[in-house]
């Protein structure tokens, strides 16, 4: 890795260990920095520790993991296709992933907006990255025409999928008991509120098993960055590796969704972001990863205080509104670019 | 009129030609007569209205922006709709269907000319960048939507019925509002249907004989958003209904809008009625919404659309 590159992620993780902090220390009962690091250190007393541990540190791990998950299957997901846009949001897999995770909560709900402890912890991550994949599947299989896959098209098909998942889900919706819908609205809004270690977990998992997978791909990544040709020219089976990375892509941010829903725009901002700031021919992976999860956890401690902070009422927002409203002006501006250079 | 037939003979009870004669001419109070006067016929008739407002909008904008992916549903238009009304709704503005026209008219008619606006940055709008940016401006107002919904529980309920796109329920009184909004609508784009001809030569070749093509754009654009209002004020935002008809229409009818819009009017009428009298038989006790049943029908053939090439890239 280049220096700047070096740097770059240094300094993403050291500003998402330090919002992380700042988020840890702030809510309906401020504490000190000093005491969450005391109490992350193994000390501090019983309160504290709670409030800490039980309450806000799930919040606050879920946040940097789907963070990460997002970011690193829209930098693997842009890179496949060359495509600046093919991010997971845009393409359909979340779509899909919501699509699936709805099913569960409406479908096994019991009518009071809980699900049995099963269901949510295996049934909800499960039926996400089947929703996800099946997603990905289709998308996949119709953009391909006489053996080549059109990045434009990949585009334009996984929009039009995306909005066949999202009528699915709209009508889960209407089919469900309003408790249960409550909570899939909530829930498809991206949201960090309530996290309990079960929701971090299976992201822990994932990321801890499919991020290394993925780095050990970054020679073949930026071989294929050159196009199909000049990488199998390098001995790159680009067939196989292909497909490997677009389950990683597919699994990650299908867990992703799992954990917090399909909160908007981390996938597709945070690679590209990554990609500027280093200077690099593709999104780093590990750069775009920390950046993500400053991204996530930085729109969180906006979306649970901004409102509070703004003196408009105790109210709190889906970190998903957050992301959107900062992530929708910048596709904006990237489509905008696109055209000029047309 | 076979599908409105259809529509008001079959359903959970199954009415014969003659029983369903019976049941119009008379009004005699029997179940039959019941059934079909107080529920099958109104929301038949909402479904001919609406459709027929969304397959014309959908095929005037597929002229105007020369864009074969057009489609309200698909360009942010029903969003910037659907979010104006769960704005009002919650700022305590929306209280009837009408105020609800009104309040969708000016959402649709500003996402209209800021999706417009913002994708002709650069070089013009090309059809890729038009489609994405209005998936970006409907997933910021989808998010925004959303917030608003969920800070007050009770927005929700009614919310997420009337989001799924549906005519179950709507009686004669929501035709009877929105009827203005459409007639108006459907009028302006009669107008404009043949300078939309003229523009399919090209905005150069259209002034040259003599045409005001920043005119024509505007009553096209007044034309659409009223349409749009119209459907997502009565029914929510109904997708792919609008890239259906125009699709169909231009398979049968050709390229001369004086055709194709009252085509598309036609088709967009008939195939509302049928997907919400195939979600009414296939969805059992309950029914599938008409929304939910041209998503999944309609997503199939954006698909093919975008796969045939039809769009230039």
């Amino acid at each position: 890795m280049r220096s700047r590159t070096v740097a770059l992620s240094i300094l993403f993780a050291a500003l998402a260990i330090v919002v992380a902090l700042v988020s840890l220390s702030v809510g309906t009962t401020k504490l000190p920095v000093a005491d969450v690091i005391e109490v992350l250190l193994g000390g501090g007393r019983r309160g504290t520790r709670l409030v800490v541990l039980e309450l806000r540190l799930p919040r606050v791990a879920t946040g940097l993991l789907v963070g990460i998950a997002f970011a690193v299957s829209g930098a693997l997901l842009q890179t496949l296709s060359r495509n600046p846009l093919a991010s997971p949001d845009i393409v359909g897999v979340n779509s899909g992933a919501s699509a699936g995770a709805v099913a569960v909560i409406v479908l096994a709900g019991t009518g009071g907006g809980n699900i049995s402890g099963f269901a949510a912890k295996v049934g909800i991550p499960l039926a996400a990255v089947l929703g996800g994949l099946l997603a990905t599947l289709v998308v996949g299989a119709l953009s391909v025409q006489r053996g080549v896959v059109d990045a434009g098209k990949v585009v334009l098909i996984g929009v039009g999928v995306a909005a066949a998942a999202n009528s699915l889900v709209a009508w889960l919706l209407v089919i469900g008991d309003v408790n249960d819908a409550g909570r899939a609205a909530a829930w498809l809004a991206g949201s960090l509120n309530a996290r309990a270690w079960s929701d971090a977990i299976p992201v822990l998992i994932a990321v801890v098993l499919l991020l290394p997978v993925a780095m050990m791909f970054n020679r073949d990544l930026s071989a294929l960055v050159l196009g199909d040709d000049v990488a199998s020219s390098l001995g790159v089976r680009v067939a196989r590796i292909r497909l490997a990375l677009l389950v990683i892509a597919t699994v990650l941010a299908a867990m992703a969704t799992a954990g917090a829903g399909p909160i908007a725009f981390v996938a597709l901002v945070a690679p590209q972001v990554a990609q500027r700031l280093t200077r690099m021919e593709r999104p780093p992976l590990l750069t775009t990863a920390l950046l993500g999860a400053l991204f996530v956890v930085l729109a969180d401690l906006l979306a649970r205080n901004g409102l509070h902070w703004a003196h408009v009422g105790p109210y709190e927002l889906p970190v998903g509104v957050v992301t959107a409203a900062c992530g929708a002006p910048y596709l904006l501006h990237l489509i905008g670019r696109q055209q000029k250079g047309r | 009129m076979l599908a409105f037939t259809a529509s008001l003979v079959l359903g959970s009870r199954w009415l014969g030609p003659g029983a369903l004669w019976h049941a119009l001419v008379a009004n005699n109070g029997s179940d039959a007569g019941v059934i079909v006067r107080s529920l099958r016929l109104p929301r038949t008739v909402v479904a001919v209205l609406i459709g027929g407002c969304l397959g014309v909008a959908g095929t005037l904008m597929q002229g105007h922006t020369r864009n074969a992916l057009a489609e309200p549903g698909i360009f942010g238009v029903s969003s910037g709709a659907a979010f104006a009304v769960v704005l009002g709704l919650q700022l305590g503005l929306v209280d009837s269907v009408s105020s609800t026209v009104w309040v969708a008219l000016i959402g649709a008619l500003i996402a209209t000319f800021a999706v417009q606006q913002l994708a002709s940055r650069g070089s013009g709008a090309s059809p890729v960048g038009l489609a994405l940016t209005g998936a970006a401006v409907a997933a910021m107002l989808g998010a925004l939507t959303s917030a608003i919904v969920l800070l007050d529980a009770n927005t929700l309920d009614s919310y997420r019925f009337w989001a799924v796109g549906s005519v179950a329920g709507r009686g004669l009184d929501v035709a009877g509002q929105v009827l203005p909004f459409a007639v108006l609508g459907l009028l302006l784009a009669a107008v404009n249907a043949r300078d939309l001809d003229l523009l399919a030569l090209g905005d150069d070749v259209a002034a040259g004989l003599g045409l005001s093509v920043r005119r024509a754009r505007l009553v096209g654009l007044g034309a659409i958003g009223l349409l749009t209002a119209a459907g997502v004020a009565a029914c929510g935002p109904i997708g792919f209904l609008g890239l259906l008809s125009g699709h169909v229409a231009r398979r049968i009818f050709g390229a001369r809008n004086t055709w194709l819009i009252p085509a598309a009017g036609v088709i967009g009428a008939t195939a509302l009625v049928l997907a919400d009298l195939v979600g009414r038989l296939v969805g059992g006790a309950g029914e599938v919404q008409a929304g939910v049943v041209l998503g999944i029908v309609g997503a199939p053939l954006f698909v093919l659309v975008v796969r045939r090439r039809a769009v230039a890239l």
